[in-house]
């Protein structure tokens, strides 16, 4: 099929780019890299009036590593993401992640912040990003203000930005010592999106983990956090005693629907067999 | 709403092109109607299949999730330049000779992702082609001669830059 007819603008600046999507509101579309955009359009799922083709903006492709944190531009691609020493050392979670995304050819046009803008309940940034207590800068008519994860996804394909405002950069915490990061996630063949995945940091202490944060994809409309199978690791050393009271807990965290890819049952399972390898892998690490 | 245009400069196959474009024209689209360029080839038309793939300043794309207005002032190479380049002639002979096509409809796109390879992971064992070679489906051969004809010039390209060490 053929996308269905639009304009196009191509804006050198964020306040250029916030003009358009005042001016065109709901009927403006940002485009970065299109990577899922641009098939939503070939298939006429979608008939914005306007593109706003935001890669001609400069200052949005960095990445800024500052004492506790990492500052990444909207539109930093997952192939520079892949290939950033600074991504590696200091956002592990992130950076295992990113072999996920897709394959090659999208990797190297696809952006952290398309991806966050998106919202697709089956992308791996979002939960990574609601794992790691990430930070979302969006910018508006009235300046930039920062969402933490907790509060940026709202539903499906529903987020704390407004129809005026642009995702300009998220903000990670960088990795501490005592942290384990496992991202892990079940596909039927490599780069396809996940029936079931898990981004999972724990904080460890003295051999037990003292705290998690497990955020889950493709388990709800948005990514979900398993409050109920975190409280259960807590205090708890890494054996299979402790894997079998998290995994009974997250009958309490998830409650996925049952589809053409599996059955409620079947992706219940699948989150359970993501957080026992997870804990076996921080197993390896104390 | 009535269908926009906008004028583009594009380097394609080291050939200027200058010309207005359809904003809702995908590239692969734009190479094969526009500049009969039919190397490209349009599969599944949303990312999935990897047949119409093209290089954009010097990165493996998809054509089809690219609009061809998206390369005003940039360099776009496809199987054709890419072929009187000379540079893919070690793999096109590969493929060839190892079988590694039955219909054709993935090669240029597959041969795409192996120039990558061979430019950019001459190191790559076969489990790490066949990741690389993940985003290109093939329906006819079975993948397997596909990693044995990359695999081929790897090898023998690794062998080649011993050789020339030493002489």
């Amino acid at each position: 099929m053929k996308a269905p007819a639009f304009d196009y603008v191509k804006p050198a600046s964020v306040d250029e780019a916030l003009g358009y999507l005042k001016q065109y509101g709901s009927g403006a579309q940002v485009l970065a890299g299109g990577q899922s955009l641009m098939a939503v359009l070939n298939l006429g799922l979608a008939m914005p009036e306007v593109l706003v083709d935001i890669t001609g903006i400069s200052g949005l492709k960095d990445i800024v590593v500052h004492p506790d944190s990492v500052r990444i531009g909207a539109l930093v691609t997952h192939a520079t993401l892949q290939a950033s020493a600074d991504v590696a050392k200091y956002l592990p979670l992130l950076w295992q992640s990113v072999p996920h995304v897709a394959h090659l050819a999208i990797r190297n046009v696809g952006t952290l912040g398309g991806s966050m803008a998106l919202a697709d309940p089956a992308a791996e940034y979002p939960a990574v990003a609601l794992a790691l207590k990430a930070v979302i800068t969006l910018q508006g008519p009235k300046g930039q203000r920062q969402v933490a994860a907790d509060d940026y996804f709202r539903g499906l394909y529903d987020t704390a930005r407004a129809e005026d405002e642009l995702l300009v950069a998220v903000t990670f915490p960088k990795v501490k010592n005592n942290q384990v990061m496992v991202f892990d996630e079940l596909t039927r063949r490599r780069g396809d999106y996940a029936l079931c995945g898990l981004a999972a940091a724990f904080d460890l202490q003295g051999g037990k983990i003292s705290a998690a944060r497990l955020a889950y994809l493709s388990m709800g409309d948005t990514p979900v956090l398993a409050r109920a199978a975190a409280e259960a690791l807590g205090g708890k050393a890494p054996t299979e005693d402790t894997i079998a009271a998290a995994q009974a807990a997250l009958a309490q965290d998830l409650a996925p629907r049952g589809d053409l890819h599996g059955s409620a049952k079947g992706k219940l399972h699948w989150a359970k067999v993501l957080l026992a390898r997870s804990i076996r892998q921080v197993g390896k690490n104390v | 709403m009535s269908d926009k245009r906008r004028p583009i400069s594009v380097m394609v196959n080291a050939e200027r092109i200058e010309r207005p474009v359809l904003v809702r024209q995908h590239l692969v689209d734009f190479l094969r109607e526009e500049l009969d360029l039919t190397g490209s080839h349009l599969g599944c038309e949303h990312g999935v299949c990897g047949a119409c793939q093209v290089m954009v300043d010097g990165q493996v794309v998809r054509g089809c999730l690219t609009l061809a207005v998206q390369t005003d002032g940039k360099q776009v190479q496809t199987i054709e330049g890419l072929s009187d380049s000379g540079e893919l002639a070690p793999l096109q002979e590969a493929f060839f000779k190892h079988n590694a096509l039955q219909c054709g409809f993935c090669s240029s796109g597959m041969l795409i992702t192996a120039l990558n390879i061979v430019r950019h992971h001459p190191d790559s064992t076969r489990e790490e082609i066949r990741d690389h070679i993940s985003g290109n489906f093939c329906r006819c051969t079975g993948y397997q001669a596909i990693v044995d004809a990359i695999e081929s010039v790897l090898v023998k390209n690794r062998a080649t830059e011993i050789l020339g060490a030493s002489l």
